[in-house]
């Protein structure tokens, strides 16, 4: 009897390394100039799924993503740390969906694969910071949640502990499986790549990857099953096109500003000891320190 | 019926959560908008003056349900009791604290009710909103307004058609204000087993370890902030000394935060707390939307920085070009050859 641990991450836009570059002169976002990463959370993710598997016999990874074709590259990369297979669900019918949609959609994916013990995700996604995702996928499919987990504390067929922080200390908490467990930046850092499992991995591909591939990968991927990266759309999943994507989405944007600073009349200064000694002079005589 | 809701966190020691009653003011001021009732939903036991407590910021009905396995907080008992009541009150409008706990369950609400959900709201408003698509317009929604996109742009959002319209605020963000000293509301107290079931306890708390809040940002008077231009965790003693001569309290950006420079409890932003202090000095802080929406209401600022192109000096009230490390040990040298 297997143990099935997935792993919900996402390709996200590193939007905490935003150059100038990134807004365009007309106030969009130069998504060109964003490299595309893993989201950091979900590598914490990983890592905490890796760990379990260590502890308990039989026990898969798989990694869950949603995103376009490209997305795949966090299946592959998943693979070099430590998961045994991936899926990527692609849909044009999925864009512009919120956390709701995102939730529901996801959901479906995880009724495909089921029964699965243990889902595991990042608190939250870099381009949003919501932490949404997670509790309302475990919602969608009537399982308990644990959120921002630090560190797992143990694990069996039937239960899971985990510790986890909260804003002035840390709650330890025992449920029954299957769990969603949420993940924070403060849990142990994922494992780098291993240089066996690059070797084992990297020809895996999805079939629309595989069909504009070379003919030798081709050949790699249908002998061996564990590189036959999923693929699939909504039909696949049985979903309902309303739940999905925008139809899918409660929240609308009603419109984006951009960020324009209105520039203050600042006093400018240089660090010099003349000027700091006028500048603290100034504010002990205004009664702002003093 | 269609009224204003506020979720009321209960705090260790089972008063009511600051962040609550700031959302209880900011609700009221929406419920007077809308011609509305304000109504609270605490869950928790032996709640200590809830009534004395709430209804002085306006609130008309308190939703009481009290019972031992009901604190400390878990996810499923409360999620359960908060989407029953919502299904039978129809809420127009439903707040939650954006803290560990608002965040672990108003997703989970949400969803459940097949709602939308905005996280981190920095402020809310009422407006009309008209679909250009459909030709229709859909008066006094709720303005769900937030940074987003890494803080390069501020969306304003909106549920169209789902209720409640849910938000989630940070503590410190909306301000917290009496709304009548004498206003007095009724209290509607729960049959907890109507509410939730044997399957809302699977998740068991085994043991938790919660310290008492060390350090108030939220309400100096002067705040020393720095970024992760600050550079060390060695470095950011240079701040605990000026905040120290000067009487005022340390804050951080997330960016100084992750970095591992300084704790948690003292950031200052949209995921962190929000202060308004006299005086504001931003330490090597390039000045993202997120941190500025944490500190744009402050009396005064400085910003001290390399960077003379920091998105923070268009905010500040002086400008000082030039590093931290070296600016710093003088301000910290004239205060205290100056006073006394």
């Amino acid at each position: 009897m297997s143990f099935k641990i997935v792993v919900l991450a996402k390709q996200v836009p590193d939007t905490r390394n935003v150059g100038k570059d990134a807004m365009k002169e007309d106030g969009t976002i130069n998504r060109a100039a964003l490299p595309a990463i893993y989201n950091p959370e979900d590598l914490n993710a990983l890592e905490m799924a890796i760990q379990i598997k260590e502890r308990m016999e039989d026990a898969e990874i798989i990694v869950l993503t949603m995103g376009p074709g490209r997305a795949s590259e966090i299946v592959r990369e998943s693979m070099y740390r430590g998961a045994d297979g991936g899926c990527l669900i692609s849909d044009m019918k999925f864009a512009g969906a919120d956390t709701l949609a995102t939730s529901y959609t996801l959901s479906m994916a995880l009724r495909k694969l089921a029964p699965v013990d243990v889902v595991l995700c990042g608190r939250q996604a870099i381009d949003g910071d919501t932490a949404q995702v997670g509790p309302q996928t475990a919602e969608k499919l009537a399982m308990p949640q644990i959120t921002y987990a630090e560190e797992l504390v143990a694990v069996d067929a039937k239960s899971i502990t985990i510790k986890r922080r909260l804003e002035r200390g840390v709650e330890t908490l025992k449920s029954t499986l299957p769990c969603l467990v949420t993940v924070h930046g403060s849990a142990k850092e994922c494992r780098p790549r291993h240089a066996i499992r690059v070797m084992r991995y990297k020809y895996a591909a999805t079939p629309s990857e595989l069909a504009s591939a070379e003919e030798s990968r081709k050949l790699k991927v249908e002998a061996d099953k564990r590189l036959q990266i999923q693929e699939w759309t909504a039909d696949d999943l049985g979903a309902e096109a309303g739940r999905l994507g925008m139809a899918g989405s409660p929240t609308k944007v009603k419109k984006i500003d951009n960020v324009v600073l209105v520039h203050k009349e600042a006093k400018v200064m240089d660090g010099s000891d003349t000027s700091i000694n006028e500048l603290m002079q100034e504010l002990v005589s205004a009664h702002i320190i003093g | 019926m269609n009224n204003v809701f506020v979720y009321c966190e209960v705090t260790e020691e089972r008063g009511i959560a600051d962040v609550s009653l700031e959302l209880l003011s900011k609700g009221r001021r929406l419920a007077d908008t809308l011609g509305r009732k304000l109504e609270a939903i605490v869950i928790g036991h032996q709640v200590q003056d809830l009534e004395k407590t709430l209804y002085p910021y306006g609130v008309d009905v308190i939703h009481y349900a009290e019972d031992s396995r009901l604190f400390p907080f878990t996810t499923l008992p409360h999620t359960s009791i908060v989407v029953k009541l919502a299904r039978e009150l129809q809420p127009e409008i439903l707040l939650f604290g954006a803290t560990s706990v608002g965040r672990d369950m108003a997703p989970r609400v949400a969803s459940s009710l097949m709602c939308g959900l905005t996280a981190d709201c920095t402020s809310l408003e009422i407006g009309d909103h008209e679909e250009k698509k459909t030709n229709t317009v859909y008066r006094n929604l709720l303005y769900q307004i937030r940074p987003a996109f890494g803080g390069n742009i501020i969306a304003t959002i909106v549920n169209p058609q789902t209720r409640p319209q849910m938000a989630t605020v940070r503590e410190g963000v909306m301000k917290k204000e009496i709304y009548k000293a004498d206003y007095k509301g009724e209290l509607n107290r729960l049959d907890v087993s109507q509410y939730v079931d044997a399957a809302d306890f699977a998740c068991q708390i085994i043991d938790r370890a919660i310290e008492a809040q060390k350090v108030n940002i939220k309400g100096a008077q002067i705040i020393v902030a720095g970024g992760y231009g600050v550079g060390s965790r060695e470095n950011f003693k240079l701040l605990y000394e000026l905040a120290d001569v000067l009487g005022g309290e340390v804050g951080a950006t997330r960016a100084a935060v992750d970095g591992g420079f300084i704790e948690h409890e003292r950031q200052i932003g949209q995921t962190g707390v929000t202060v308004r202090p006299k005086l504001y000095i931003a330490c090597g802080i390039s000045g993202s939307v997120q941190h500025r929406a944490g500190m744009d209401q402050s009396g005064k600022i400085i910003s001290i920085n390399t960077d003379p192109g920091a998105p923070m000096n268009a905010i500040a009230d002086y400008v000082i070009n030039g590093s931290v490390l070296d600016v710093l040990p003088k301000m910290i040298k004239y205060y205290k050859e100056n006073s006394k």
